[in-house]
């Protein structure tokens, strides 16, 4: 068991897409369609591959909210006539390593195995049966309904998972971006075997699919692999644009009675799409404000200043469209209104004036200082392979990352922050007591 | 200077290096422990100063000192002040942290290769020369509860494992919790935090473990430019305490609003102690078997088969400084109680005792064991972890190289021997959560009043 010194909010690493320059990646186009971004690299004897697609929580329609989650997550159990039991038993038999991602945008799987030859074909082949030919069991759907509505009634007790929902609802309304924190055990209830089949036909298509691959292996082994992963999916047109969200125009303040020790605070706004002119100013005014972790002014003010909270943060998570603007943090209930004063004024002052030279100075030095840190493992280089092919970042992004940080200017910041984040409108969601 | 050199030309004799792991160690006269293992894929460090103290070492009424020392430890020196030491490493592009368990305090920087020095600069600097105010003490204290009542006090599951923890160690310091207890950390002051920094933070009871794209020569040689300097201290005899043994079954239950009930048990175990050992070992690989991987038999029998269980774990760590557990964990159904589960996991282990475990079984989790084995080399710091755990609890790196070859080395007899010695009914410890309504009006926690 450990204990760390802080908590650090695991979306940070999403907003922090960055990579050493001259990271070689070759992209290409499948014969199936399929995007594939590809780095060679030979250090290790393993693999690592994904496939993402358009089919995250934002296509789900409200009454069935929980269909894409559902989706995914079946893929693996039960495909190309072999049991959930089976298809478990022969990645492990390999030594391979099945995973996902999921969020409002996108949904896939991914591989990692060992890149010698028996062990990464056959685990390379039954990663594209469980790709291309799932069976979405109906007995196994049931199952995993059960254990879906179980995770939501406990869920719906909790204060930290009580407030998320609370915020994603005030803060998106009926935009698809609500879809994710919209899933009662009454949609998932309704969800059938042939909504599963209808939501993988539309979405799981060849050329809505992104091939990311890192690893041990050549370049004509890779396209292999990328055809071999996608060329059985079905064709189906682009997918549907997400709705711009609207922005509030007035505060929303919800306060959720809830007898624990500590109340959670949230407060956001409409933050920024993944491809946004005010990307880099807001990137690197946030890290001043609350992303880097304990010399973030939210930070200074409300933990080392004040010991208001094991846990206070700020994070923009981009996505295709405003992904969320989030500042989070728990504290005691006696001194809800206090933390809560101090976090908005904190927000206000920074808004208002916006950072002094030295901290970006400060924040520059780390962003791009730490630079060689972002991508020193396969895993990692993965990930940023993913967001570069799902959102069609140029293959430059990464090499001009610290480029564009450094051209950053404290009057960008301001500029950006004072046009962005309206301090005076935003959703504010407080579950615990309000006592001050 | 003079000295200083020939100190190091003498101890770079006692080199010693793994056939093919890249690791080195070396020990300062001062007892500093340095262990270096190349990584040149990045460009990239890890560094990690492991404290061979943890909450193990603790004394009632001041729980949780071990780890508020953690937190203090980031509270100034005379040269870097409060708040200035992370800012210096964010200004060298570095990422940073700390973390307590029950055996260890471990604080780490990952930087630029070029900016190693300056990491240990900065540790060194405060294994000797914190200052530890009551003004900072009395602020960071309130930051501890609050971390507290986030880890713990608002979660059920949480709660249950303290309880379960407490209940099956009644001698051991393993059964009061490494954050502490509440009203302990109520009545904590900044000289309980002093007298722990004086007694336990010294280079005699450190390992500093290095990995990354460095030169093992270049890092020694900074490590004694930087650590070569501090005194070594006289460490307290450290006491076993051992746990007597169980005589009987132990039961506990936890009231708590939650929707779900949950179920924790568990059977003492014993912890490597030696290399040669072979049962910690096969008790890993039972662990294996029952909850490795996706394919597992708590999954397959009691999630997938039986539809008993929500979530199933089953869990076994041979590397602590005390005694292990092997230990089971679960969530029922929705029609199903803990009891039912309870029923359904005992049965799995009489199953185990009787029958044993498959060949196929066995192959899958050595499969395992060879492929994490691989994959592990693509995280320097999960590498660094592993060398800091074992110097730490009284091991040495050098097992890493043994540690996969041991495991394969299982047969299925020892793995049903260890399930027949260990998982003893008259041993068993089993806790459970009885999920409470929520009433929104009643506070749960009566705290006790703060002075400051």
């Amino acid at each position: 068991m450990y204990i760390n010194k802080v908590f650090l909010a695991v979306l940070l690493g999403l907003i922090s897409v960055t990579a050493r320059a001259g990271l070689p990646i070759q992209h290409w186009q499948s014969a199936s369609g399929a995007q594939v971004y590809f780095v060679e690299n030979h250090d290790l004897p393993i693999l690592d591959v994904s496939v993402n697609f358009s089919a995250g929580s934002s296509f789900d329609t409200r009454d069935k909210a929980g269909t894409a989650a559902m989706t995914q997550g079946m893929l693996a159990l039960g495909a190309g006539g072999l049991s959930d039991d089976r298809i478990a038993g022969k990645f492990a038999e390999l030594g391979a390593q099945l995973g996902g991602d999921f969020d409002p945008d996108r949904a896939g799987l991914k591989l990692r195995t060992l890149s010698s030859e028996r062990e990464r074909s056959q685990a390379v082949g039954l990663f594209a049966t469980v790709l291309q030919q799932p069976d979405f069991p109906a007995a196994v759907l049931e199952r995993e309904k059960a254990r879906t509505i179980a995770g939501l009634r406990e869920a719906a007790t909790q204060p930290e998972s009580i407030s998320a929902k609370a915020f994603s609802a005030a803060l998106y309304g009926s935009h698809p971006y609500g879809n994710d924190e919209a899933v009662e055990p009454e949609t998932v209830e309704k969800i059938s075997r042939d909504d599963l089949a209808v939501f993988y036909r539309a979405h799981y298509t060849r050329h809505g699919a992104i091939v990311a691959v890192i690893g041990d292996l050549t370049r004509s082994q890779a396209e292999q692999l990328a055809e071999q992963l996608t060329a059985k999916l079905a064709d189906g047109p682009a997918a549907a644009a997400i709705p711009p969200l609207p922005l509030p125009l007035q505060p929303v303040e919800k306060r959720i009675p809830h007898p624990a020790a500590q109340s959670h605070i949230l407060l956001g706004y409409p933050g920024i799409k993944r491809i946004d002119p005010d990307y880099f100013p807001l990137y690197v005014g946030n890290y001043i404000l609350g992303g880097g972790g304990f010399v973030s002014r939210l930070t200074e003010e409300v933990r080392e200043k004040r010991g208001l909270a094991y846990s206070v943060y700020s994070y923009f998570m981009p996505m295709r469209e405003a992904g969320p603007f989030q500042i989070g943090l728990q504290t005691k209930r006696e001194q809800t209104g206090q933390a809560l004063a101090l976090v908005r004024d904190t927000l206000k002052k920074f808004v208002k004036d916006g950072p002094a030279a030295q901290e970006l100075k400060a924040a520059k030095d780390n962003l791009t200082g730490g630079f060689a840190l972002r991508l020193d493992s396969n895993a990692k280089v993965l990930d940023y392979l993913e967001v570069i092919g799902f959102y069609s970042l140029p293959l430059t992004w990464l090499d001009d990352y610290v480029g564009s940080v450094n051209k950053v200017t404290v009057a960008q910041i301001k500029d950006a922050f004072a046009r962005r984040i309206k301090p005076d409108n935003m959703v504010t969601v407080v579950v615990g007591s309000d006592a001050k | 200077m003079t000295r200083k050199i020939l100190a190091f030309l003498l101890l770079s004799l006692s080199l010693s290096a793994a056939a093919d792991q890249h690791i080195q160690e070396f020990r300062l006269p001062n007892g500093l422990k340095v262990v270096v293992q190349e990584d040149h894929r990045s460009p990239v460090v890890v560094s990690q100063v492991w404290y061979r103290v943890g909450s193990i070492d603790e004394f009632n009424g001041t729980t949780g000192v071990a780890h508020v020392l953690e937190h203090m430890m980031f509270k100034g020196t005379k040269a870097v002040p409060a708040g200035r030491f992370s800012r210096i490493v964010a200004a060298a592009g570095g990422k940073e942290n700390a973390f307590t368990s029950h055996d260890y305090t471990v604080y780490f920087q990952q930087l630029e290769k070029s900016r190693l020095g300056l990491a240990m600069k900065l540790e060194a600097d405060r294994m000797e020369n914190l200052r530890l105010t009551t003004d900072e003490f009395s602020k960071e204290i309130q930051v501890v509860m609050e971390e507290r009542r986030w880890r713990t006090e608002d979660k059920p599951q949480a709660q249950v494992g303290e309880q379960f923890m407490a209940v099956a160690h009644q001698v051991h310091p393993y059964g009061r919790p490494v954050i502490g207890w509440m009203n302990d950390l109520e009545h904590m002051t900044a000289e309980d935090a002093r007298a722990w920094y004086r007694t336990w933070y010294a280079p005699n009871n450190a390992t500093l473990v290095v990995v990354g794209d460095v030169d093992p020569r270049q890092v020694f040689k900074l490590a004694q430019q930087y650590f070569g300097s501090l005194k070594a201290h006289k460490l307290p005899q450290r006491k076993p305490q051992t746990e007597p043994e169980q005589k009987g079954e132990r039961r506990v239950a936890v009231k708590a609003q939650a929707k779900l009930p949950y179920l924790a048990m568990g059977y003492p175990a014993p912890a490597l102690r030696s290399a040669e050992e072979w049962e910690p070992y096969a008790l890993e690989i039972l662990a294996g078997v029952l909850d490795g991987n996706a394919a597992s038999r708590l999954n397959r029998d009691l999630v997938r088969r039986d539809r008993i269980a929500v979530d199933i774990g089953a869990g076994y760590d041979m590397l602590n400084r005390g005694p292990s557990m092997f230990e089971f964990d679960g969530t029922p159904s929705e029609g199903a109680t803990v009891q039912d589960l309870e029923l359904a996991i005992r049965g799995e282990i009489d199953n185990l005792k009787e029958n044993g475990v498959t060949e196929d079984e066995l192959q899958r989790v050595k499969a395992q064991v060879i492929a994490s084995d691989v994959y592990k080399r693509d995280s320097m710091f999960y590498q660094a972890m592993q060398i800091g755990q074992l110097e730490s609890v009284g091991l040495s790196w050098r097992l890493l190289d043994e540690y996969p070859k041991r495991l394969q080395a299982v047969t299925a007899e020892q793995v049903q021997a260890v399930a027949r010695k260990y998982l003893d009914d008259d041993k068993l410890t089993v806790a459970t959560l009885d999920p409470q309504p929520l009433d929104e009006n009643a506070p749960k926690h009566k705290e006790m009043p703060h002075v400051h």
